[in-house]
């Protein structure tokens, strides 16, 4: 069902757990699935300096989780805003079709974390 | 050392017993001779159909003649219900009244669906209670002048609650004498069968669903019980085979081997309780926020099935496979979708209760020193995923 890298970053979630005073914490839900997804930021520079998640899914949720942190860590917010879903996908390998909407997930995370940090900035 | 495998999904399927295997093997490919053939291999074939039919019919307590092989007991289900629909619209041109559960197999509620979009029934789907049982005080309300099949699965699936089969068995029959027409009364006893009575007369049944591959016996074969009397279309048309009714070669060696594995049903379930019960109590003493689905009292000997606050199901299910502990969420066949089980949501479950339940169902293999291992490992799993969660 899984490839092993998926699994991998089931069994050991890369950036895991709280973060201490995040600048930001964004939280996205799939009602369907029941997936919940909140992932903590702290920005220094306009970089992501430290990214954690806790999410409440599925092996795919988690892994997707994972591998968002991996991805937006030490970004430029730009830069970070411009991560697909298709990214995600593509750095684990494969997800089965219907846990797509996982990485759609992560990717939905990260922006509403960018765009609030964006928002309380102003 | 390679790691220990604990197979504790056997709702889902169970492994051939040796000794059904061994009855199946001469019919691939010694005595493989097709029943319809009228020379002497293909009537070794046919005898050792008949002999099947026969040993089934003692368990079931019924007529051989009553017995029909299908593929499985997702066309047994499919088969009584279209098959009774089709029937009685070419008799009596009429769109029958049905009733059945909301907890039933989707080889029941799909067909179900179908034929009530289509316009061709009505339908009355009984809701259960918190504990996964229907009353039978809804189903006499919902009986109607022009229900004609009742529909109530003997044990569930996923969380193993026994419905008042028998019960609802002897309201059919005082009723059925003052109607017009009877009501056919349908259980599908996949999941009772290794576990419960399946005596049809006793039970008041005029239609059973059987498989193979959940009594130890093979996959691709199941049957359907018919009482004499009671008239179904085909679903399957072709070469006449059964009597006309079910057409299609028949699975010798699976027909073989479902008897050999039903005559080997020993419904001693007193060790596997206990080694059920040992799960259920450990889990609940050793694990906070957990929750039984399901009744406690009315369950096959070798379900539980629990909801993990702030853990998700599948994570359970693959965190426990890869330290060789083999169960399941909700039903195999609900992991082609993401919905949460309709079983769970028919209890009163929320979506994340529904998402965060596991089954672990019991069988012949399983030893106490096997819970001992889950109890050991799993308070862990939870631990870790609820950490990932923070909840």
């Amino acid at each position: 069902m899984y490839n092993k890298k998926v699994l991998d970053h089931f069994q050991k979630p890369k950036n895991m757990g709280k973060l201490k005073n995040p600048d930001v914490v964004a939280e996205v839900g799939n009602m369907q699935c029941g997936d919940i997804m909140r992932l903590y930021i702290k920005v220094k520079d306009d970089k992501i300096k430290d990214i954690s998640f806790e999410t409440m899914g599925c092996v795919a949720a988690i892994s997707t989780s994972s591998m968002i942190t991996e991805l937006a860590k030490g970004k430029t917010l730009a830069q970070a805003s411009k991560i697909t879903f298709q990214d995600v996908v593509g750095e684990l390998g494969e997800l089965p079709p219907v846990k797509m909407h996982c990485a759609d997930l992560a990717v939905k995370a990260l922006r509403k974390a960018i765009k609030k940090y964006q928002g309380n900035k102003d | 050392m390679a790691q220990k495998q604990i197979y504790l999904d056997h709702a889902a399927t169970t492994p051939v017993a040796p000794a059904v295997f061994r009855k199946m093997q001469p019919y691939f490919n010694q005595k493989y001779g097709n029943p319809s053939s009228i020379h002497g291999l293909g009537q070794t074939a046919a005898q050792a159909i008949e002999k099947a039919r026969q040993q089934i019919a003692v368990f079931l307590n019924c007529l051989s003649e009553e017995i029909h092989f299908t593929a499985g007991a997702t066309e047994s289900d499919n088969w009584i219900i279209w098959g009774l629909v089709e029937k009685l619209r070419f008799q009596e041109s009429i769109n029958p009244h049905i009733i059945t559960s909301a907890i039933e197999h989707k080889a029941i509620l799909e067909p179900c669906q179908v034929l009530l979009k289509k316009g061709l029934i009505r339908l009355t789907i009984l809701p259960v209670n918190s504990n996964g049982l229907v009353s039978l005080e809804d189903l006499k309300k919902a009986i109607k002048k022009d229900t004609r099949l009742v529909s109530i699965m003997y044990a569930n699936s996923e969380i193993g609650t026994i419905q008042p089969i028998s019960q609802i068995g002897q309201l059919i029959k005082k009723l059925n004498p003052k109607r017009k027409h009877p009501i056919i009364f349908h259980s599908d006893a996949v999941q009772a069968a290794n576990y419960l009575d399946c005596s049809v007369d006793k039970l008041g049944l005029d239609s059973l669903s059987l498989s193979g591959h959940k009594v130890y016996g093979p996959k691709g074969v199941g049957l359907l019980y018919v009482k004499k009397g009671v008239k179904l279309s085909p679903l399957i048309r072709g070469g006449g085979q059964e009597k006309g009714v079910r057409s299609g070669t028949e699975n010798v060696p699976g027909i073989i081997g479902l008897a050999e594995a039903v005559s080997r049903i020993n419904q001693n379930n007193k060790e596997l309780k206990k080694l059920r019960d040992k799960l259920i109590t450990g889990v609940l003493r050793d694990i906070n926020q957990v929750e039984l689905n399901g009744s406690f009292k009315d369950r096959l000997p070798n379900n539980a099935n629990f909801s993990f606050k702030g853990a998700e199901g599948e994570s359970i299910v693959l965190s426990l496979s890869a330290k060789g502990v083999f169960t399941s969420t909700g039903s195999a066949c609900a992991s082609h979708s993401l919905s949460p089980s309709h079983v769970m949501l028919a209890l009163g479950l929320s979506h994340e209760q529904a998402h965060a339940s596991v089954r672990f169902t019991l069988g012949q293999q399983t030893t106490s020193q096997d819970i001992d291992y889950l109890l050991k490992i799993l308070p862990g799993i939870i631990a870790r995923l609820r950490k990932i969660s923070g909840r």
